[in-house]
Order: structure tokens, then C-alpha cells, then sequence
């Protein structure tokens, strides 16, 4: 206990980075993974937006970008990182293989979620004149909401949990305290009351989205 | 009302609908029958463009719906209402949000959309559910707020794709009653796609036949009136009894 108060401080520091991290993550996956994610259904063959090379050229992004071991992809996108942020050390550094790792994943949420909207609904919206537009946002997305806040939920759980070896670009973080604080440096108290930490959060992420989602989904 | 010429349509290599010309006049209630795979719902889903004819003119009303662009298609689409086996309606909003919907889709103001809601569900019935949804309704009852959805833009068409082929007897009725009551009071063409003989008979007053993509036969009938009846089917089941000797 004693430890835990005397590290206060750095604590709060590791949340503050794991809050920005799991943040700009969170934003990436609703700003461009979303859309992305839309795109991927509605160019699927039979769809909307049918384009056998627009399905295919997204298909291959998201499920290139979610092959690599997150590690690797760290590393390999550096010099990209580098030519973005203007650096590749850092809190704001480590947004930047974050924020494509959840663009991809949260697009393949979202495909799936939009998948299981009936396609009779989408019929129903074209006879009644709607445009494309008013297709997705007024049809599609209200159908799959509850879908979509579920899978913003597993994503953000996926995010911290990607978020906790961005230590090894300096990122920080609860991740990377609870390794140097307390893994090695033998302080096993230190590391179970992060792990303690952790596990309050995803636990709290986890319940209130599937509340959320719960409460918004009215079909049956 | 609605005028097919010549129409055609193959999926995979696969003919639906042969070559067919057909006229449906105005304020009639026009059956469609035939058995799956006949063509007929092909037929009725190319009336409002859901399929594309690979050749032939469509026509409603003063529009051939063939010539027109995207655009002027939505438009002509908010003329004709279409109601569904599977009712589609849209499930995460309540009856009167279904109902609003085309109405919002053209931009009518709230203040409008909120009275002309209003009006639709009382035609059907179904003031007392406005707030509902979907899930927590029978199987007519929302077959009739997909039929107030389909009128909230005063359509002068409304096709009606299977409409009663997943309710039973008694929801049908409710169904037929209030369709019979759209043609009878707003003088709506309507055109029924069914396989049901019973649904026929009670209220189409013109019946076209399909068989294996042709039409084979179309001709005026005399609507019995809604025979869908209980009492009557007991009646006759007793008839059909074995006598053990």
C-alpha cells in the first residue's frame, strides 16, 4: 500500500497516457472505421455499392493490417509514424499504430453488425424512394445500432489491452508501469494492484456497453 | 393505371418473366396469382423498378418509370407504396417512427408528419400502438402499419408482395378488411402478388395467371367478400368426416 502511494503520481501519469491512447483509438475507429466498415458492406457483391475491386482492395487493408502481431506492426509502421507525428517516441507517437489497428478492427465490427440488418429493409427503404443516404444513415445504422455499440465495446476493450506494449515506443501507460515498476522491479504488489486496476476498467467498459446496447436494441 | 409492355427479366440465365404485356386500370384491385417460382413476385417488384427489366416500358400513372432518371425515380418510387411478406418493418422504431418514415425521407415538416401519422394509423386501426414497436405487435398488426407506412405518402399505387401468405386466417382478414377499405375510400390501385386462392377470391376484382414465368390467362372476377371464415371451415371439415360403420 505504502508502494502504491508513494508511485501515486507516475500512476496517474500511466492512466493519463493509457485514457489519451485508448481515446485517439476509440476516435480513429469511429472517424474512419466506421466509414470504412460501411464501405466494406455496401461494396460487398449484391449490395448497395457493389464493386468486386473497392470489396476487395478494403478486404485486403483490414485483413493485412490485422495479421501482423500488433508488436511487429509497431515497428514496421514507424517510419510512417515518424513521417505523421514528426516522431516515433511518445504518447502521441504510439496513437498512430493504435489508431490503424482499430480503424481495421472496428471496420470488420461494423461489416458484421450491418451484415445482419435484413436485406428486406433495404428494399423496403429503396421502394419507399429513399436515397443511398438516407439508406445508411435513417435504415442501416438504425437497425444495427445495437450491433455497433456492442462491437465499439469489445473494440475499446481490444484498444486497452493493445494500448499496455506501447512501452516499447515510449508510449507508457498503465501497461508499461505495471511491466517496470513492478514486474521488474519485484514489486508484485505494485503490479497486482495495476492488474486490479485493469480489470475494474474492463469490467465497468463492459458492462456499460452492453447496457447501452441492450437498451437500444428494440427488435425483439 | 399501371401499364407492363413487353417486359422481360432473366436472372442467371435463368427467365422469370417471359415477354408479358399487362394493363391495370385505375382504382382496380388486381391479383397476381400463380405457384412459387411463377414469376409473379418478379412481376410485381418490376411495377415499382425493385427489378429492372432487361427490356420492355413500364408505365405508372403518367410516368414511364423505364425513361427516368435516378433521381426522378425516387420521386415516382413515393407515388407507389409496397407492402411485404415479411413486413420489413424497421424494428429499432416505434409504429408511428415506421409510419414517419417516408415522410421524413421527403422532408415534410414534424408538425405535418405527427398529423398525417396520425391520420394513417387511425386508418388501420392502430392509434392505441403509436408508441409500440414492432416486436411487441401480432402478425396483422404490423402488416397494417406497414400498409399506413405505404400510404403516409398518398400513394396512387399500392403492391402488395405476398401480403397475408404469413398470417393466419384471422389476421388475414384484418389485412383484406383494411385493404378493401384503402380501394373503397381512397380509391388506391392495388395489386396483389399471393399463391392464396381464398385471398383471391375475397377481394380481387380482375385475377391474372402465372405459370413458369408466362401469363397464361387474365380475366374480371367477382369478389365473394371475405370468405375467410372460422365457422365456415369447421362447416366444412364436418362435411369431410368419416363415418366408422
Amino acid at each position: 500500500m505504502e508502494k502504491i502511494i508513494s508511485y501515486q503520481s507516475e500512476i496517474w501519469i500511466a492512466i493519463g497516457q493509457t485514457f489519451t491512447m485508448v481515446g485517439f483509438s476509440i476516435l480513429a475507429a469511429i472517424v474512419v472505421g466506421l466509414p470504412l466498415g460501411t464501405f466494406l458492406y455496401l461494396s460487398r457483391s449484391g449490395n448497395l455499392y457493389e464493386n468486386k475491386g473497392l470489396f476487395l482492395l478494403l478486404d485486403t487493408f483490414v485483413n493485412i493490417i490485422r495479421s501482423f502481431p500488433f508488436l511487429l506492426l509497431v515497428v514496421f509502421l514507424i517510419p510512417f509514424t515518424r513521417f505523421i507525428v514528426g516522431t516515433a517516441i511518445g504518447t502521441t507517437a504510439a496513437t498512430v499504430p493504435l489508431a490503424i489497428i482499430s480503424i481495421a478492427y472496428y471496420a470488420r465490427l461494423v461489416e458484421q453488425s450491418l451484415l445482419d440488418v435484413p436485406k428486406g429493409i433495404i428494399e423496403a427503404a429503396i421502394s419507399m424512394g429513399a436515397t443511398k443516404m438516407q439508406i445508411i444513415f435513417k435504415f442501416l445504422y438504425r437497425e444495427a445500432r445495437a450491433g455497433l455499440v456492442f462491437g465499439l465495446t469489445t473494440a475499446t476493450i481490444s484498444f486497452i489491452s493493445y494500448s499496455t506494449v506501447m512501452g516499447i515506443v515510449g508510449g507508457g501507460g498503465v501497461g508499461d508501469f505495471a511491466i517496470r515498476y513492478g514486474y521488474q522491479q519485484f514489486e508484485t504488489g505494485l503490479m497486482t494492484f495495476t492488474i486490479i486496476m485493469m480489470i475494474i476498467l474492463v469490467q465497468a467498459i463492459q458492462v456499460t456497453g452492453t447496457a447501452i446496447s441492450k437498451k437500444l436494441d428494440k427488435r425483439s | 393505371m399501371i401499364e407492363l409492355i413487353q417486359v422481360e427479366k432473366t436472372f442467371d440465365g435463368v427467365r422469370a418473366v417471359y415477354p408479358l404485356s399487362l394493363t391495370i386500370p385505375k382504382g382496380q384491385i388486381h391479383g397476381i396469382v400463380g405457384t412459387s417460382g411463377a414469376g409473379k413476385s418478379t412481376l410485381i417488384r418490376i411495377m415499382n423498378l425493385l427489378e429492372k427489366p432487361d427490356k420492355g416500358t413500364v408505365k405508372v400513372g403518367e410516368k414511364i418509370l423505364t425513361y427516368l432518371s435516378e433521381h426522378e425515380l425516387r420521386k415516382a418510387r413515393q407515388n407507389i407504396g409496397m407492402i411485404f411478406q415479411q413486413f420489413q418493418l424497421v424494428l429499432n422504431r416505434t409504429v408511428a417512427g415506421n409510419v414517419e418514415m417516408p415522410l421524413e425521407l421527403v422532408g415534410v415538416s414534424k408538425k405535418e408528419r405527427k398529423k398525417r401519422v396520425e391520420e394513417c394509423l387511425q386508418f388501420v386501426g392502430l392509434s392505441d400502438k403509436k408508441d409500440a414497436y414492432p416486436s411487441q405487435l401480432s402478425g396483422g398488426q404490423k402488416q397494417r402499419v406497414a400498409i399506413a407506412r405505404a400510404l403516409a405518402n398518398k400513394p396512387s399505387v399500392l403492391l402488395c408482395d405476398e401480403p397475408t401468405s404469413s398470417l393466419d386466417p384471422k389476421t388475414t382478414i384484418e389485412v383484406l378488411q383494411v385493404l378493401r377499405h384503402i380501394k373503397e375510400t381512397l380509391g388506391v390501385t392495388i395489386v396483389i402478388v399471393t399463391h392464396e386462392m381464398d385471398v383471391v377470391k375475397s377481394i380481387c376484382e380482375h385475377v391474372t395467371i402465372m405459370r413458369e414465368g408466362k401469363l397464361i390467362d387474365s380475366f374480371q372476377i367477382e369478389p365473394q367478400g371475405l370468405l375467410v371464415n372460422e365457422d365456415q371451415y369447421i362447416e366444412d371439415l364436418r362435411k369431410m368426416a368419416v363415418v366408422k360403420k
